[in-house]
């Protein structure tokens, strides 16, 4: 035991002393955090005002077209398609005469892309015009139609789904529930790759320095590949950790900032006219944050947890024993690696139809064979709705499944480890798991 | 009494046998020669006597009773032939690692590796990664992660290899030492003419087999074959004799065969009585290489 605990020790500080380590511990949430409000960020407080000549023809749109203090319509005679930035103008609108029944396409002529924002937002006002246009071509009354129109007002009405289980009701966001699955079973998947591939090449590292030779003449192979796994876990965890404080005391100052500024930008907009859409848009935020923050998290976070580690134990031994058998060549890595890397990548995939569909039997079927449900479970488990005994019996059967993998990889890792040159095909390794040691 | 004790010791693998049924056993205190040609056998025998692999049947006595690999390879110091360091580990902390590993406490390893350090001219060396270092001065610190702990046993697999004649002799008196403070010293080479001058008792194993064992001396004096050195002023004619056969001529001496029933002193005799001019006389002994050339053929 003392042994393993040096092994520990050896490999946990090596990796996390070493300066990769460190940069992308610190960068990658900087980075994360960084690129998620940049975009929120200039979506709402860098649109850039635009003045839009309109060239209309039939002279139908005039009365429709809604200015808004971000796009202003116009509608000046003596504009055209070649001086309207002389005049002042962002971009040109040309609506032909026969715009509709596939005749001339409507037109948006400016220097310079406006951005899909803006492209969007004409758009919509164009559609609306012609909606209304049809609807005053049938003889509906104005006053029906503007109340018609009132209806549609987005905020007119709330929509809350409610999870009823017996006498305990709680609320639920599919969407939610959604992006934390996906996101928790892409980084459980990522993992089990990055601190996998760490595993192997560490083992590789051992084989091809020889040094493993002169360790094993100290400690026994299984207690120098356990050692490697637990070390390499526990800077996995460490990184994790890191990331999540980070992650947390980042967003939180940001959001302050970043809520305090929107809101500031939302009250000065409401002192002018038709400052709905940027009120609105702070008002998403906030709702998003409370959103977010009614998830099960008593429940998301320790199970992540637990898969998050279960499934690398699960599968960190079996790369250990690639790397064992591997000899100088890379290649030969990449193909014995294909029998750990297949179910990983099914898992990927049936994860992807687990967010959508939780309680699809594919979906519970993966979520509880070891090969697939450190991923797949994590895609479930934000629903809601898995019953309790199903996690229970998906974390034994990984837990029991990591404990063979474990005995199975240790003994091909303890013969490839002092194996050199030869290259070994998966028969030779089926006959080893079978023979005394 | 024997630090070590094999019987019967077998190791199959699927398409050879590379150690078939061989027992002998190591005096404490004595450097004991396991010798060879390559793939005869030596490093899987040494393998299964450090516990990095279990043989298929035969027993392995250490210290008298069965071995046990989990306490007893503390007591064993192995430095296997492909030599191994982590690379980019700093030398200070893999000295202190791998006698750690051996079941010193901090406290003692950081006392010998600076002891060590200091002997071999490595204090300077402490915050420097394997990767920096010259080939001789790796093999420098291999002996010494090896030797940290105090081995009963120490186990040598073609230590010399690839050192210059320098640190060649430093370590061979190193060893040398280790052996006078009674450490059993396992010396392993299929440089045969290396162990003559440094082992009292050897074995020759070919094929998996054990060929031969005992002491130098022992051997040496079961395989000579009373042949002498003559070494003349001027070289006498040729002649015949009733108590030797000249076996070779060289430019200054005859190599002769003494006949059955003579004595060197017959041969001495006949020599004056042909007044031949007599500068040198001495049996030629056979060297280890050529016992285990003979021995490998009669063999097989």
């Amino acid at each position: 035991m003392n042994k393993i605990w040096l092994v520990i020790k050896r490999e946990y500080l090596t990796r996390v002393r070493n300066r990769t380590f460190i940069l992308s511990t610190i960068l990658l949430p900087l980075f994360f955090i960084g690129f998620i409000f940049a975009s929120a960020y200039f979506s709402i407080s860098s649109q850039e005002k635009q003045k839009i000549a309109v060239d209309d023809s039939n002279g139908i749109f005039k009365n429709s077209f809604q200015s808004t203090d971000l796009i202003t319509y116009e509608y000046p005679s003596d504009v055209n398609a070649d001086n309207f930035k002389e005049k002042g103008y962002s971009a040109f609108l040309k609506i032909p005469q026969n715009y509709n029944a596939g005749g001339d396409s409507i037109s948006l002529i400016s220097t310079k892309q406006l951005g899909m924002d803006a492209e969007e937002k004409i758009k919509d006002q164009i559609d609306d015009a012609i909606r209304n246009q049809a609807f005053l071509k049938n003889n509906i009354d104005k006053k029906i139609l503007d109340s018609i129109n009132k209806i549609n007002e987005e905020n007119s009405y709330q929509f809350r789904t409610v999870v009823k289980q017996g006498n305990k009701t709680s609320e639920s966001n599919s969407g939610l529930s959604y992006g934390i699955g996906y996101g928790s079973g892409i980084l459980i998947y990522m993992t089990l790759f990055i601190y996998g591939a760490a595993v192997m090449r560490g083992v590789m590292e051992e084989k091809m320095n020889r040094i493993a030779e002169v360790i094993i003449s100290s400690v026994r192979p299984f207690q120098l590949m356990i050692g490697k796994i637990l070390g390499i876990a526990a800077v996995g965890i460490t990184q994790l950790l890191i990331w999540i404080v980070l992650i947390i005391a980042l967003s939180s100052v940001t959001t302050s900032i970043f809520t305090a500024n929107a809101l500031h930008h939302a009250q000065a907009m409401n002192t002018t006219i038709g400052a709905a859409g940027n009120s609105s848009a702070a008002m998403n935020f906030l709702n998003a944050k409370s959103t977010f923050l009614s998830a099960n998290w008593a429940l998301i976070i320790p199970c992540f947890l637990f898969y998050f580690l279960a499934g690398y134990l699960f599968y960190a031994s079996l790369f250990a024993a690639v790397g064992s058998v591997v000899n100088e060549d890379p290649q030969e890595a990449q193909s014995l690696m294909l029998p750990i890397t297949m179910p990983i990548i099914l898992s990927f995939v049936i994860m992807t139809t687990a967010v959508g569909k939780p309680d699809a039997p594919i979906s519970v079927w993966a979520s509880i064979i070891p090969f697939s449900s450190p991923i797949v479970m994590m895609a479930r488990i934000p629903s809601g709705n898995v019953p309790a005994w199903q996690i229970i019996v998906s974390m034994l059967s990984l837990v029991a499944g990591f404990m063979v993998t474990t005995m199975l990889a240790a003994k091909i890792y303890r013969t490839g480890i002092l194996l050199y040159g030869k290259k070994v095909t998966f028969r030779e390794m089926g006959k080893w798991l079978f023979r005394k040691a | 009494m024997a630090i070590l004790e094999l019987q019967h010791l077998k190791k199959y693998y699927a398409t050879h046998k590379a150690v078939d049924d061989i027992s002998f056993s190591i005096p404490e205190g004595s450097i004991f020669g396991l010798l060879g040609p390559n793939g005869a056998g030596k490093t899987t025998l040494l393998r299964m006597i450090t516990g990095i692999i279990y043989p298929d049947s035969g027993d392995i006595l250490f210290e008298g009773k069965k071995f046990n690999p989990l306490d007893d390879i503390a007591k064993i110091g192995y430095m296997p032939e492909e030599r191994g360091l982590y690379k980019k580990m700093k030398i200070g902390e893999q000295a202190l690692y791998l006698a750690q590993l051996k079941g010193m406490s901090r406290r003692d390893a950081m006392k010998k590796i600076k002891e060590w350090f200091l002997k071999f001219e490595m204090e300077s060396w402490w915050n420097k990664k394997v990767s920096d270092l010259s080939k001789g001065m790796g093999q420098k610190l291999q002996f010494v992660t090896t030797v940290l702990h105090d081995p009963k046993l120490l186990i040598l697999d073609e230590p010399f290899s690839g050192l210059d004649p320098v640190n060649s002799n430093l370590i061979k008196d190193e060893i040398f030492k280790l052996a006078q403070k009674g450490t059993t010293i396992i010396f392993s080479t299929h440089r045969m003419e290396q162990v003559e001058e440094i082992c009292n008792n050897i074995v020759l194993v070919n094929n998996g087999k054990k060929i031969l064992d005992g002491t130098v001396k022992q051997i040496k004096d079961d395989f000579k074959e009373h042949i002498f050195k003559i070494g003349f002023d001027q070289l006498p004619e040729s002649f015949s004799s009733s108590a030797f056969d000249i076996v070779d001529s060289k430019e200054n001496s005859f190599n002769v065969k003494i006949k059955d029933g003579n004595k060197p002193a017959n041969v001495l005799q006949e020599m004056l009585n042909h007044k031949a001019e007599i500068i040198s006389f001495n049996e030629v002994l056979p060297s280890l290489n050529d016992i285990f050339i003979r021995v490998a053929s009669r063999k097989n």
